[in-house]
């Protein structure tokens, strides 16, 4: 067994996997309608390249990648496109955002599919395929991935590409049972991954509460060089930069990435949405979703993306009594939602409708008593409760010195907090303000130069007008003269020497042009 | 269906500040029962009038600020005040002691001075020191433990009477019940000119420290390690205040034994483990970083030495305790962690 270097803080938290890793992952029934967003990624929304009347065929393109950062939308289904249109969509914002809406005629006629020889492909092709088959990171960033498959740029070669196979928030299990129903597959997608980046070394991290997951993946992997490193159940093994740590002992820079130390990492879901693109043709227009919490019959679900997610709390046996809250994403980063009329997307994970016994109790937040705790737990290693002073007290600058930005809000000291304060919060709020802020800056200093840049131009144009006059006046008065012309002459050339009225006063101007 | 919009995380641990406290005041248990075993219901008298007059300042006090009462009330920050001053104080303390100490450090130490999580000094503390140099006569009569040269001889009410009207049976004079503590009789004594090894072959001292207080010092030390292993408090800042006090005390130990007292003595006497603990180990006026509460510790155990030592007082926790918690602010902003992926050095 190769060592592993554990992170510092960290916690055990309760796992809840059992409820729905248990059974196989069920294909979850065709939705009457989808909507479908046109942003499921990190980047520029997918632009529309379908309109209102027109009939899709399932894995037709619908939304085209819209610059280098940016992926494709395709129809889930066959149908008719009802609409595009803004909608709600399950971000944490709350603010609705443009969606293909697609009536299914349920006959699910494919578009013609084209499965590719990767080797024989030129590795830009074939990242130009992962991007046009919609492939993003289904860990939960959403990131495209054809980006993250690019070295150029940054290094000559790649140490270590890891698989991160560690889902450590509680609840969700749909890598658990993806890993163990289609280790083959993830595999496979994991090969043109190899092929792209020539790694060194290729590392498959799995949290040691998913033996089957654990043993399916050493089967798969079998023959292939590539390691699975079961890891301690300890969340958040599986945040990027602690599960690079945890494998290679590499500490990824403050404001920097893994490739910046060598390594590069995907989610075990996105390889197999790679194979499913590469050796089927297949873009991403489902994905595994946990459906868990206080539903009657927990479960995965092979779901369409933009099925409604009461549809899907619908077949996994519908709520039980007293939900309070719905939850996208686990319950330690996950998002609470306003309704349950949003459709799947490529960053939904898991569903967990939570009620009060899975919650923690809403209580009175007392004074931060600086036991520590908070520090102890702290995965990016900061002072949680020194971040909280500041914040509060909305001293931004000396947050920012304390490393508010290296927090990765994974909530581990909000949750050990014995005055119950809601620490997250405060950094979530502390990091708005201080964008805001920055935003706001450059938007002045932006302002300022701009402003700067016309009293420039008027002091030109001011100074070009009068050496013309200037040069002008002796002849013009020559000429005059010359002609026997009278006072009345020159008096208008001295008049009109001066300078315009508007130019000597720019302040004038400027409130005419506001 | 609507749903409730709460920020994540979701879930949280079982823990809450008065469940800190609490564990204190659990942990305090053995220690309580073996100064009792050795000095008699004197005790138990002084945390009683501790508590209660803290509880009462504590709700003036919170009515006055506005806080809501019973919120504050149920953390038993005022509590383990009251306990930890309560124990510091001689068995036989005049109630107004006893009462002026703690509404020192609640109304005081605790309110004045910011309230809880607020507080830069530690309240118990600020309240044993005012005592202390306000009273001395009264704060220096420690009893003579049990076992020693008399049975213990007070009854419950004889200990009432004479905490309530300072009245003592006629078999007894005060002077025959009181006695200097190890500390006090080492410090006057080498002052006399005497050797280590003479003082110590008096009946005072026992077979680490004093006659009765070692068993007393090892009932704490038992719950401080279950403090520590609970994580209830840091481990480093009584490792680092018994380690600093260790090291000061067999420096000197080793250039003069006849006129330094051994480690193992300083380490067992007095408030030393009570202190490193219970005392030092109060996070809200400690030093907050990993790195500085080593620091922290360390500080508070050299400065205890230096004052049984060199100061004017036999024992120097309190001081030495409010002298780092002044210091713990700087202390923390020199040893901050180094962050996940910054660089080394």
């Amino acid at each position: 067994m190769s060592r592993l270097y554990p992170f510092h803080g960290g916690l055990k938290t309760v796992r809840h996997k059992t409820e729905s890793n248990q059974q196989p992952i069920q294909r979850a029934a065709l939705p009457r309608r989808l909507m479908v967003p046109l942003r499921q990624h990190i980047g520029a929304m997918a632009k529309p390249v379908v309109a209102s009347g027109d009939q899709v065929l399932k894995g037709q393109m619908i939304g085209q990648a819209d610059g280098y950062i940016s992926a494709a939308i395709h129809a889930p289904t066959s149908g008719r496109v009802a609409t595009v249109e803004t909608r709600p969509v399950p971000h944490p914002s709350g603010l609705p955002d443009l969606c293909v809406v697609i009536d299914s005629d349920g006959e699910e006629r494919w578009v013609e599919r084209q499965p590719v020889d990767y080797r024989a492909l030129h590795p830009s092709e074939l990242r130009n395929i992962l991007r046009n088959a919609g492939v993003v990171g289904l860990g939960g960033a959403a990131f495209p991935s054809a980006v993250k498959l690019n070295l150029s740029g940054h290094r000559e070669r790649l140490e270590t590409l890891i698989l991160n196979g560690a889902e450590c928030e509680p609840w969700i299990t749909c890598d658990d049972r993806l890993m163990r129903e289609q280790a083959a597959g993830i595999v496979a997608g994991l090969h043109v991954m190899v092929h792209l980046l020539e790694p060194r070394e290729v590392l498959i991290g799995i949290e040691d509460d998913k033996p089957e997951a654990i043993a399916a993946m050493i089967e798969a992997c079998a023959g292939t060089g590539y390691e699975v490193r079961p890891a301690p159940t300890r969340y958040p093994s599986g945040s990027v930069k602690q599960l690079v740590k945890l494998l290679t002992g590499k500490e990824t820079p403050v404001e920097g990435l893994p490739i910046d130390v060598g390594v590069q990492c995907f989610n075990v879901a996105t390889a197999y949405t790679v194979h499913r693109a590469v050796d089927h043709g297949e873009p991403v227009i489902s994905r595994t979703v946990t459906v868990t919490g206080h539903v009657r019959q927990p479960g995965n679900f092979q779901a369409l993306l933009g099925t409604p997610f009461a549809e899907l709390v619908e077949q996994a046996g519908g709520y039980q009594e007293g939900v309070e809250r719905l939850i996208m994403g686990g319950p330690m980063m996950g998002f609470a939602l306003h309704s349950d009329e949003v459709p799947l997307t490529k960053a939904a994970n898991c569903i967990l409708a939570a009620s009060a016994e899975e919650l923690a109790p809403t209580q009175p937040v007392m004074p931060c008593i600086r036991c520590g705790a908070c520090v102890d737990v702290c995965p990016a290693n900061l002072l949680p409760q020194q971040l909280y002073w500041h914040a509060r007290a909305k001293e931004f600058d000396k947050a920012q010195d304390y490393h508010l930005f290296s927090c990765i809000e994974c909530g581990c000291c909000s949750t050990v907090c014995p005055s119950h304060i809601p620490l997250v919060q405060y950094y979530r709020y502390a990091k708005n303000e201080i964008w805001a802020q920055e935003k706001e800056k450059q938007k002045a200093e932006l302002a300022r130069q701009r402003h700067q840049a016309r009293l420039e131009r008027l002091e030109r144009e001011k100074q070009e007008r009068e050496a013309k006059l200037r040069q002008k006046a002796p002849a013009r008065a020559a000429r005059a003269e010359s002609e026997g012309g009278g006072k009345l002459d020159i008096e208008t050339a001295v008049a009109r020497a001066k300078p315009h009225p508007d130019a000597a006063n720019p302040a004038a101007t400027r409130q005419q042009d506001a | 269906m609507r749903f409730k919009i709460v920020t994540s995380p979701h879930i949280a641990q079982n823990v809450s500040v008065g469940q800190v406290m609490r564990r204190v005041l659990y942990a305090m248990v053995p220690g309580i029962a073996a100064l009792t075993w050795f000095f008699g219901w004197g005790i138990l008298i002084n945390l009683v009038i501790a508590t209660v007059v803290a509880l009462l300042a504590e709700t003036v006090m919170l009515a006055v600020r506005g806080k809501p009462l019973a919120l504050h009330l149920s953390d038993f920050s005022a509590v383990v005040t009251a306990g930890l001053l309560a124990v510091a104080l001689p068995p036989l303390a005049p109630w107004w002691l006893t009462t002026l100490g703690i509404l020192f450090a609640i109304v005081v130490a605790k309110h004045l001075y910011g309230g809880l999580g607020y507080n830069p000094f530690n309240p118990a503390m600020v309240g044993y020191v005012v005592l202390l140099t306000s009273f001395p006569r009264e704060m220096s009569a420690w009893l003579i433990p049990h076992g020693l040269d008399q049975p213990h001889a007070l009854t419950l009410l004889e200990t009432l009477q004479a905490i309530f009207h300072s009245e003592l049976p006629a078999r007894f004079t005060l002077d025959a019940l009181t006695g200097a503590t190890p500390l006090d009789a080492l410090r006057t004594q080498i002052g006399l000119g005497l050797t280590v090894t003479e003082i110590r072959n008096s009946p005072v001292f026992g077979m680490v420290a004093g006659q009765g207080w070692e068993w007393a010092t090892l009932s704490f030390l038992a719950g401080g390690l279950w403090l520590v292993q609970t994580r209830t408090a840091d481990w480093r800042i009584p490792a680092g205040m018994l380690s600093g006090l260790a090291v000061i005390a067999t420096v000197f130990y080793l250039i003069d034994p006849q006129h330094y007292a051994p480690p193992w003595f300083h380490l067992w006497s007095g408030a030393a483990i009570f202190g490193a603990f219970f005392i030092a180990t109060d996070p809200v006026t400690a030093s907050a970083t990993p790195h500085g509460r080593l620091i922290y510790g360390v500080g508070i155990g050299v400065l205890v030495y230096i004052i049984r030592g060199f100061g004017g007082y036999p024992d120097g926790v309190a001081f030495s305790v409010l002298l780092m918690n002044i210091a713990a602010p700087t202390i923390d902003l020199y040893t901050q962690p180094r962050v996940f992926g910054a660089r080394r050095g």
